[in-house]
């Protein structure tokens, strides 16, 4: 939200808290964050077989989610796109 | 007799201050910081927690639960193990890092342009294994113009000639030079899949450093609407090697940290970074006392989020290449508590 929106940490967070339906306090909690970012495929540190399963996305696939689920525009994403799209 | 408390110099030295010795530290640094750059003093209880906060013996020093800040680094990794992309893994896996920024060793925006084609395959491949935003960054480096580096004038020879009009004209050439070169390679990288760029150390050799900066942002801004622009700074003050070059009719010798972010902001970045020197002979707790002091009003005012520089020699963090986690922590967690920082 401050990389592309330029939005200041405050509001930052009360808007990613509200697009996740956390509380802002829970943004920065690891054990509830964990299963928020399972369940909405945002990507997590990657402890492939611990902490990540096969299906869990990671890169730029829970990128893609983050743009939809934040409604921005990420330009990895964005550029990603355009290219998947011109190739058919 | 008041105990001792074990802190740190501003360059990394250990020294043992009593209470009083750290409270005097810090009501003179917020004076130098009222002195030289014509800023408000710190309140009695922000003098009193900065007390707090270096009166503690604690190894680390840490923020609230529930006041963490997002952390941006100017290049990351060492570039000594593995690749450039396994860097920016690092940072993201195990240094938490909330955005991650490829770069070249030269760190800055010419040479980076020769390499042009790796570095966009590089950042190509990074995209695809990179959740956090990961950006470029280099350095404006309006040095690299001047002979025998470039083809203009070197202005640190020709101003100690006197020869002050040559020392302006190859300055404003540079800049027009430097602006061409950063939004040649932010355009190429933003075309690769980065998510933002970075002008890191700008302003380094003075007002027509900064100039360029501004003015490749505003290309940058106008081709990219969306794209994420980070800025930081050189030093805490704009030095005035050319003294009259201008930015939307602003005058940009001279400028500090709430002048320069409002500068910044109206060219286009969405994160400003200012960089409050340190002075090695002083306490850290001085230096982070005088930083706060000069940012207070930037961060206040400002319209688009502040990542206060936090590194070896800025930000009251020790000028050491291992800046100890005792001074850094608490650098940071002041800075955080009082300025109410977006970042670090």
């Amino acid at each position: 939200m401050q990389i592309t929106r330029g939005m200041r940490l405050k509001q930052a967070k009360e808007y990613v808290a509200g697009k996740l339906s956390v509380s802002v306090m829970d943004l920065s909690d690891p054990v509830v964050m964990l299963d928020v970012r399972k369940e909405r495929g945002l990507g997590a540190s990657t402890e492939a077989g611990e902490i990540l399963y096969v299906d869990d996305p990671v890169g730029l696939e829970a990128k893609f989610h983050i743009a939809e689920l934040l409604d921005i525009p990420i330009n990895s994403v964005e550029r990603f796109k355009a290219m998947t799209g011109a190739r058919g | 007799m008041e105990s001792s408390i074990p802190t740190r110099m501003g360059d990394g030295a250990l020294v043992r201050l009593t209470p009083a010795e750290i409270e005097t530290a810090i009501r003179d640094g917020v004076a130098a910081a009222v002195k030289r750059a014509r800023v408000k003093p710190l309140t009695e209880d922000e003098i009193a927690h900065l007390l707090d906060i270096f009166s503690s013996r604690s190894r680390f020093s840490a923020v609230d639960i529930g006041d963490e800040v997002t952390l941006s680094y100017d290049g990351c990794g060492s570039q000594d193990m593995g690749t450039r992309v396994n860097d920016l893994q690092y940072y993201e896996q195990y240094l938490c890092a909330d955005s991650v920024e490829l770069y070249h060793h030269d760190y800055s925006y010419k040479p980076a342009k020769a390499v042009l084609g790796l570095e966009q395959t590089t950042m190509r491949q990074a995209q695809f294994l990179i959740t956090a935003p990961c950006g470029y960054g280099a350095m404006p480096d309006l040095g690299l113009y001047t002979v025998p580096d470039g083809p203009l004038a070197n202005w640190s020879q020709l101003l100690p000639m006197g020869k002050i009009g040559e020392a302006r004209a190859a300055q404003e050439e540079a800049v027009e030079l430097a602006a061409a070169d950063i939004f040649l390679v932010a355009a190429s990288m933003a075309d690769a899949g980065a998510d933002f760029i970075d002008l890191d150390t700008a302003g380094a050799a003075g007002d027509a450093d900064f100039l360029a900066a501004l003015k490749a942002i505003e290309r940058i801004r106008a081709r990219f609407p969306d794209l994420g622009i980070q800025i930081g700074m050189a030093s805490e003050f704009v030095l005035g090697m050319h003294g009259e070059l201008e930015y939307d009719g602003v005058r940009l010798a001279g400028l500090w940290p709430r002048e320069q972010m409002m500068l910044a902001a109206k060219a286009g970045v969405t994160i400003f970074g200012p960089a409050i020197n340190v002075n090695t002979g002083k306490p850290v707790a001085w230096n982070v006392a005088r930083t706060i002091a000069i940012v207070k009003q930037c961060c206040e005012e400002s319209t688009v989020p502040v990542h206060l520089n936090g590194g070896m020699g800025v930000g009251g963090v020790p000028m050491h290449i291992l800046p100890p986690g005792d001074a850094t922590s608490r650098a940071s967690r002041a800075a955080v508590d009082i300025l109410r920082l977006d970042g670090l």
